[in-house]
Order: C-alpha cells, then sequence, then structure tokens
C-alpha cells in the first residue's frame, strides 16, 4: 500500500515495500551505505545509513527497515524522516570512526584509492583525528584464486563478498568465520573461488579488502580514460566501461545494462585485456621461402591482388570467424561478390543455422531479460555456465524466485541451480514431449552449441522446434524458442547472410581443399588442411596467422567501432577506446583498400557510407540497442526439416572456455584460470 | 577471546560411531524436510563428544555432507560459538573458569593462576603430560556460588584456589570430587547457615492466613 512520507521536508508518496533507504533516494537524498546493494539481500550490518525517524528514540538503519515497518502516526499525518539533521550527522561519524578503528591508514599503497567507498564517506563523515591508541587488529591474507587479491585487513565486515558469492553466483565457497573483532571472511581452508563470476566481488567490495590481482598496483582511477563498449567474449554482448591509459587497454569494467548482464560480467569478459596487448599482429607480413617476413601494406596487397587474379573464383573462399564485426564482414560479403566468389561463409564451428528460416530461428528470441518471466527452462545441449555465465546467474536469480522448472537434455554439469535431468540425448527429448512440463505458460526453451553445432543439427533443431511448438512456448505473445550463441560475430554474419548459397562452398570443405585461396577473416578455430594460399586478417598471431601466407593486422574489439549483434539479435556497438597497434588498421579499411588494388572498389569512403549500404542490405542491424521483433513462423519453417538424429549426446563442444579465442589465448590470466578450472575438474583422489 | 582458528594438527578421517550416527538420523528427522540444517549444532556437539572433547577439521566436512550444506557454513559456525573447542582438551579435564563480572570480584583470577600455574601459561594449551587443559569463559550462570569452574558437564562451585588445586588433583588422580558446592552447602543456600526464616513458629501449622490480599 502506498504511503506517505516526508524527507527532509519534502513530501513523497512511495510503495511500502520500499526500504526507507530507497524512499530517500526517490527523494533525492544520497545515503551512505556499505554494506547494502540493490542487486544483494539485506544485511543492516554496518550502519552508515543511519536516518532519522520521528517517534523513534534512536537512529534507524534505513536500509533494513520498509515503509510498512514504521509505525503510523497517531493523527495519520505522514511520518516524518530525516537525513540531514545534526543528530544524523554525528550518528554517522560515530559509526564512520569504530569503522576506522581496525582499518589501516594505508591508502597510498591501496589500489581501491580513488575509487573507495570508505575514503569517499570518510570525506564527508570522517573526523580528523582518530581517539583510539590502542593497536589496530591485523588479519592473515586469504587466498582467493588467482583474480582476487586479498587484503583483509581493510575488510570492513559487509559482507557483499559473502552474499554475491551465496546468493548471484551461487557458489558457497565465502564466508565470515570467527565471530566480533575477530570476524574474518575467508573460503574454507585457502580453496580458491571457483566461479565464472568471482570477480564481481571485487567490484562489490566498498574497501581495499578485495582487488584484482591482474592488475595489482598498475594504473590509478583517475589516470585511466573510460570508453563504453560491449564485450565481444560471449554471445551476450554484456555492456563493459574499457578503461585505458594512453595506448593501453588497463581493464574492462562492466557497465549497467538491465537487459542482459544487469551489473555482473563474467571473469573472461573481465580478465582477457592482457591479451589484449600480447601476441598482436602490428604489421603485415608475407611468406617468403616458407617463413613470414615482415612487409609493407602495398607488398602484402599486391601478393594477394597476384593470386586471386590467377585464380578462378570458384576456387575461392572466404571465412569470417567469432569476433568480426559486422562492418568488415559486410565489406568482405561485398567484395567477394564483386568478385563473383560465392563461396563465404561465417559458421566456422560448422553452425547448421541457415538465414533463409528466417531470423526466430537463429536468436534468442525471449531475451534474457524475459528469464526473469518465465516459469518453464528447458536446457539443450548447453552449459550456460561456462558459456554465458552472466545468463546462467539470470537463470539461477530467477530459480531463487521459485515456482520454476529447470530441466537438461544434453550433459549434466553443476549450474548452481536444481534440475531435472531428461536424458543426455536426442531421443530425451521424445520423453519430454510426452512428459510435458507441467502447467507452464512461459517456457523457454535454450538451445546450445551442443545442438546446432552437431553435423545432424538440422534434424534436432526441428525435433526442439516441434517440442517447444507443443509445450507452448511458441504464442502470440510468447516466443520462447531460445539459441544460445557462444561467439559475438555469428548473428550479423547470419543476419548478413554471410554463407554459402547452394551450390557455394561451407567452410569444412573451403579449408579442405576445395578452396585454393582462403580469405580467413579472423577465423582462428579451424584448421586449413590443404595447401591453399591463406590471406588472415586478424589481431592475434594465433593458430590462423601461423598458417597464412599473407597477414593484415586488423584491429581488436576495443580498438574500432564496430557492430555486434548478440544472442538475442541486439545489434549493439563497441567503441574505440585505443588505437590498434603499429601498422594495424580498422579492418573494413582494410578490406576497402584491398577492393581498389583489385579493382573492384567498394563504394563507401568512409563508415557512415559503408554502415549505410550495410543497413540496407540488412536493416535489423540499424536499431542499436533495441531487440527488433522475431517472426514466430520462422520456427514453422525449422519443423519442415528432417534428418535422423544421432545418439550421441548433446554434449557442449566448447572445449575449454578459458582459450576460446585468439585474445583469450593471448592472455596469461585465462591460461591460469584454464589450467585452474581443468584441475578442479580432474577428481581428487579420495585421502 | 582468543582468535578461533582450526589447529595445525588435524585427524586425517572422522565418522560417527553407529550409535552416534543413529543419533544423529534421528535427529536430522525431528527437523521438517528441507531444514536439516538445523540440526547442525547438535551434530557438532556430539561430534565433540565422540572426539574426546574437541571438534577436528574432518567433522566439520563429515556434518556438511549429512546436512547437505557447504563447508564453509558449517566452519562459519564452529568458529563462531566458542563452546567448540578447535583444539585438542586435556584427556582428563578442561577447565573452564568462569572470569564474568560476579566470578571476577570473587576471586576468578586467582583460580587462573592456579591454571597457570598447574596447567599452562596460556589458555587452550595442554599440560605437558596432556591431561588437563583450562580457559576462561563467560557467565556460566552459577554466579550466586562464585567463583566457579566448569569441568565437562559438572560445575564446581565456592572455589578458592586451594579448592580448585584438590579438585585437579582429584582428577588427575581418577576420583573426581562431587559436583556443586565445595564448601558444602546445598545450592546456593547461606554457607554459614540460615540467617531468615528461623523462626520456625511462623510457618508451623498456621497456613493461609496471611493470603487475604
Ligand atoms: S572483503 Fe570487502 S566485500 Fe567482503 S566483507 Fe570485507 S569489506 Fe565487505
Ligand atoms: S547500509 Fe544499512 S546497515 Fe549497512
Ligand atoms: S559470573 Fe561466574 S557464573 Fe555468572
Amino acid at each position: 500500500m502506498p504511503r506517505k512520507l516526508i524527507i527532509d521536508g519534502d513530501e513523497i508518496e512511495v510503495d511500502g515495500g520500499t526500504s526507507l533507504l530507497q524512499a530517500c533516494e526517490l527523494a533525492g537524498r544520497e545515503i551512505p551505505r556499505f554494506c547494502y546493494h540493490e542487486r544483494l539481500s539485506i544485511a543492516g550490518n554496518c550502519r552508515m545509513c543511519l536516518v532519522q525517524l520521528d517517534g523513534m528514540p534512536k537512529p534507524v538503519a534505513s536500509c533494513a527497515m520498509t515503509v510498512n515497518d514504521i509505525r503510523p502516526t497517531r493523527d495519520g499525518s505522514p511520518n516524518v524522516i530525516n537525513t540531514r539533521s545534526e543528530v544524523i550527522k554525528k550518528a554517522r561519524e560515530g559509526v564512520m570512526e569504530f569503522l576506522l578503528i581496525n582499518h589501516p591508514l594505508d591508502c597510498p599503497i591501496c589500489d581501491q584509492g580513488g575509487e573507495c567507498d570508505l575514503q569517499d564517506q570518510a570525506m564527508v563523515y570522517g573526523t580528523g583525528g582518530s581517539r583510539y591508541e590502542e593497536n589496530k587488529r591485523a588479519v592473515d591474507e586469504k587466498y582467493f584464486g588467482p583474480l582476487i587479491k586479498t587484503s583483509m585487513t581493510r575488510c570492513i565486515q559487509c559482507t557483499r563478498c559473502v552474499r554475491f558469492m551465496t546468493e548471484v553466483a551461487g557458489v558457497e565457497e565465502l564466508g565470515a568465520v570467527g565471530r566480533g573483532e575477530d570476524m574474518e571472511i575467508t573460503t574454507y581452508l585457502k580453496h580458491g573461488i571457483d566461479s565464472e563470476l568471482s570477480a564481481n566481488v571485487v567490484d562489490l567490495c566498498p574497501v581495499g579488502a578485495l582487488t584484482h590481482r591482474p592488475w595489482a598496483y598498475n594504473a590509478r582511477p583517475w589516470e585511466l580514460h573510460k570508453t563504453e563498449s560491449v564485450d565481444v567474449m560471449d554471445g551476450l554482448g554484456s555492456a563493459v566501461h574499457v578503461h585505458t591509459r594512453a595506448r593501453e587497454v588497463m581493464r574492462i569494467l562492466p557497465r549497467l545494462n538491465e537487459d542482459i548482464n544487469e551489473e555482473w560480467i563474467s571473469d573472461k569478459t573481465r580478465h582477457v585485456s592482457d591479451g589484449l596487448r600480447t601476441q598482436r599482429l602490428d604489421r603485415p607480413y608475407l611468406r617468403k621461402n616458407g617463413r613470414l617476413e615482415p612487409v609493407s601494406w602495398s607488398e602484402a596487397f599486391e601478393a594477394i591482388v597476384e593470386r586471386i587474379r590467377a585464380t578462378d573464383s570458384s576456387f575461392i573462399g572466404a571465412i569470417a570467424g567469432d569476433m568480426v564485426g559486422a562492418e568488415e564482414m559486410f565489406a568482405l560479403k561485398d567484395l567477394m561478390g564483386r568478385l563473383g566468389v560465392r563461396n563465404i561463409d561465417c559458421r566456422q564451428h560448422g553452425e547448421v543455422f541457415n538465414p533463409t528460416w528466417g531470423r526466430a530461428s537463429y536468436v534468442f528470441n525471449p531475451g534474457v531479460a524475459a528469464i526473469d518471466e518465465a516459469d518453464a527452462i528447458v536446457l539443450i545441449g548447453t552449459n550456460p555456465r561456462i558459456e554465458a555465465a552472466v545468463l546462467n546467474g539470470r537463470i539461477r536469480k530467477r530459480w531463487r524466485g521459485g515456482g520454476i522448472n529447470i530441466s537438461v537434455v544434453g550433459e549434466p554439469h553443476e549450474l548452481t541451480y536444481p534440475y531435472k535431468f531428461i536424458g543426455s540425448s536426442g531421443p530425451a527429448l521424445a520423453s519430454m514431449e510426452r512428459d510435458g512440463l507441467g502447467d507452464a505458460e512461459r517456457p523457454i526453451f535454450i538451445i546450445g552449441p551442443g545442438v546446432y553445432r552437431r553435423p545432424d543439427g538440422e534434424a534436432i533443431l526441428s525435433k526442439i522446434a516441434r517440442l517447444a511448438k507443443s509445450l507452448g512456448a511458441l504464442k502470440t505473445d510468447w516466443n520462447g524458442f531460445a539459441v544460445l550463441h557462444t561467439t559475438a560475430a555469428l548473428v550479423a554474419g547470419l543476419d548478413l547472410e554471410f554463407v554459402p548459397k547452394i551450390g557455394a562452398l561451407k567452410t569444412s570443405e573451403i579449408v579442405s581443399g576445395a578452396a585454393e585461396v582462403i580469405y580467413n577473416l579472423g577465423a582462428d578455430e579451424i584448421e586449413v588442411q590443404s595447401d591453399a594460399f591463406v590471406i588472415y586478417q586478424g589481431t592475434h598471431g594465433d593458430r590462423g596467422a601461423q598458417r597464412a601466407d599473407v597477414i593484415l593486422p586488423g584491429a581488436a574489439y576495443t580498438e574500432k567501432i564496430a557492430t555486434f549483434v548478440n544472442t538475442e539479435g541486439r545489434a549493439q556497438r563497441t567503441s574505440r577506446a585505443v588505437f590498434p597497434p603499429g601498422d594495424a588498421r580498422e579492418d573494413w579499411t582494410i578490406i576497402r583498400a584491398l577492393s581498389e588494388c583489385l579493382n573492384a572498389k567498394l563504394p563507401y569512403d568512409n563508415i557512415q557510407q559503408l554502415r549505410d549500404a550495410m543497413f540496407r542490405a540488412a536493416p535489423v542491424l540499424k536499431d542499436v540497442g533495441m531487440m527488433s521483433c522475431t517472426d514466430n513462423s520462422d520456427i514453422d519453417r525449422l519443423l519442415r526439416l528432417d534428418g535422423k538424429v544421432g545418439i550421441e549426446p548433446l554434449t557442449s563442444i566448447v572445449m575449454d572456455f578459458y582459450l576460446s579465442n585468439p585474445i583469450a589465448r593471448a592472455s596469461s590470466i585465462m591460461a591460469e584460470l584454464s589450467a585452474l578450472s581443468q584441475a578442479n575438474k580432474t577428481p581428487v583422489a579420495a585421502e | 577471546m582468543s582468535v578461533r582458528r582450526l589447529h595445525p594438527n588435524q585427524p586425517k578421517t572422522f565418522a560417527f560411531t553407529p550409535q552416534n550416527s543413529a543419533w544423529a538420523q534421528e535427529t536430522i528427522a525431528k527437523y521438517p524436510d528441507g531444514k536439516q540444517a538445523s540440526a547442525v549444532i547438535p551434530l557438532l556437539w556430539r561430534a565433540q563428544e565422540q572426539h574426546y572433547g574437541w571438534l577436528p577439521e574432518p567433522a566439520i566436512r563429515v556434518v556438511a555432507d549429512m546436512l547437505e550444506m557447504a563447508y564453509i557454513r558449517v566452519y562459519e559456525i564452529a568458529t563462531f560459538y566458542t563452546m567448540f573447542q578447535l583444539q585438542p582438551v586435556g584427556k582428563l579435564a578442561h577447565i573452564q573458569v568462569c572470569g564474568t563480572t560476579p566470578c571476577m570480584l570473587r576471586g576468578a583470577q586467582d583460580l587462573v593462576a592456579v591454571c597457570k600455574r598447574k596447567i599452562s601459561t596460556q589458555p587452550h594449551i595442554l599440560s605437558e603430560d596432556g591431561n588437563f587443559s583450562w580457559e576462561e569463559v563467560e557467565c556460566l550462570g552459577v554466579c550466586a556460588n562464585a567463583p566457579m569452574v566448569q569441568i565437562w558437564k559438572d560445575t564446581y562451585e565456592d572455589l578458592t584456589p586451594d579448592l580448585l588445586e584438590t579438585i585437579l588433583n582429584g582428577f588427575a588422580s581418577g576420583t573426581p570430587p562431587k559436583a556443586g558446592s565445595q564448601i558444602g552447602r546445598i545450592a546456593s543456600s547461606p554457607s554459614a547457615g540460615f540467617t531468615t526464616l528461623t523462626d520456625k513458629t511462623i510457618y508451623a501449622g498456621n497456613s493461609g492466613s496471611n493470603q487475604e490480599s
């Protein structure tokens, strides 16, 4: 029931369930806090958020009291809250003084300096000196794994980190042991935290107790330049801030986007940043006498032109990789079209999708945020915990809300929430069709790479489409057919129809001998098995570059303004936070320059002209940030596909999450995490 | 209160005896489905009793597994409650000296001095023969007979340093004294005989006459 309050003299009406802290915020007051966080349960243990409530003998912790908890006044007049009185100022100063009793004075050597809540609030509520002469307490160092550096003497026991790991990440590994002054935050017996979301606790920690180990002592927040961008490490396209200093990406932090990642990002998204600095291709290379040698752009282009001229267009192929932007895919497709080349493919992992089925057949139709409304979720051939860690957190959040059935077809993994295991292979879908989903109104079928990267993927997709239809996932106001992509580029590639038309070669054929010249645009996960002439355009000296005959150095996602379409079919744009290293260039400009040498000049001189042409070809890319509507009837087209479903289990094919792309493979932190997760997987011999 | 940490030397394994296992299952069954975690304190306590009066690390894991709790959750509980001993205690007696105000005023520190002299200079450290250990605890609810100590489940009251030594010697020789007041009074009745209501005539025979109002 809405109630009126008077906050510092301003009348405001709020819902009975809101906390006083939120009510004060709605009234435009800033309430200092340490333990309170919107997305975590209420702990009420720091006492910094004190406000004065008329009729109460003492100040109250505003985060822990809801409007409903207030006793109404005798005459029914609105309750009066004071957030600025002298009493409150003194009370908060007292709390601050208590917090600082044991807090070390090491701000100059603390990595949190400059973005520390305690530091900031001490500016307002701190007293100049201290009345305490006793020794401060010292706390043993803890080990929280390779990502989190601890300095637990600084901890103020807000328990945000404990609540995050338990509630959001679903990994009960952090806890507060001991009591009173001796309370300490720790893991069980120095066990590192085994979670894909663990580094988010560093953002939550209001002080410098938890800091990022990989970035320790690298930069101060005030010397960093912040650019808003999106992530390309998985198919979600989480919103991020890229923090740079001079020409280097120093760190990547999450940015709020309620529709996708709320305010979390996976450890991979965050800590891949060191991979952007190492192994970079910063100049063109040409293979001469079997060795790659640095050359000028013009020499590289000459070699390409010569080869392409000498080759029949039906023996030329182009492949696009997992982290390329729509702009360069569009330019490359355009160029290939002008050269008469029909062998183009953006599905380097052999994904079975076909743009002619319609867009709804290959995107996450309900949208990530719709998970909050779903009442049944079926996970098929996917391990969202590693393929889309943030999305898995969202499923967990939904599960915590109650009233939802989650089932799994495929490999059973530890997903941080309980689920019903239906079966491991295709035939399990039939049993599901028989048993139904109870009275679920809004089911979501999440379809992972374990389905669509298989040779019989079409047949399974068709089965799932039938299942979805019969179990009520396809209604006029609900489309629960949700394809979970694990790569950032594929949806845009499909939108741009970067796939071979009938009769043309697909990826597996291009790389196994059918093509004599291969234009490899950042596809590092495939092996070219023939002796074809390979032109590699990409960012890292990885698999693709090693096999290349010509290397054209391109720009990584932090170095260009490029369009990526996430798994929901939402077009998003990265921003240029830094320039590409050395001679490397933004990718579309490379293709544009090459087109001129090939006498097939692409008709755009700047990115805007290119985009205009691209939007004409694929209008869905135009609405940046929006999820465009999809058509349920596209799914019907899947029903008509047929084929036999193999009995092999629907195992996820993402081998090693932490090493799934060239940037991650160049990152030493990812290597460390990968080794750790492998070690965690191998069962430890019982004592 | 001292910082509570797991002891560096831990047994490799822990398992409940068959009787205790059966008892544990009964205890768990007392709680509604999904609330088994409520049994954590009784189970830890039983583990401590079984394991020579102190709680070893493997027992924390055993209890956590029995109750489907995360190890860290049980660890939190074991370190929070001071009645869980996280290090070995004396084989014959673990002396818990009450140091709260009434006992303190009545000479608890003298008892602590005895413990320091006879057992070890620091609390929670075993005596040389491993038979005794001691610690200072908060009020044990026998303030009227201060000062006092608790050994296992019994309290020994109205102590003086000499009486405490006698008790220690009793435990050492296998003949512990009777629990309760060590100066012969019943519960907390006056130590020098009754001082009030000594005139029997006021309550002999004519009951009820004074109960009007
Ligand atoms: S480590 Fe940080 S987040 Fe965790 S309880 Fe301490 S201050 Fe809070
Ligand atoms: S924010 Fe309210 S008690 Fe911590
Ligand atoms: S004060 Fe010692 S028992 Fe109460």
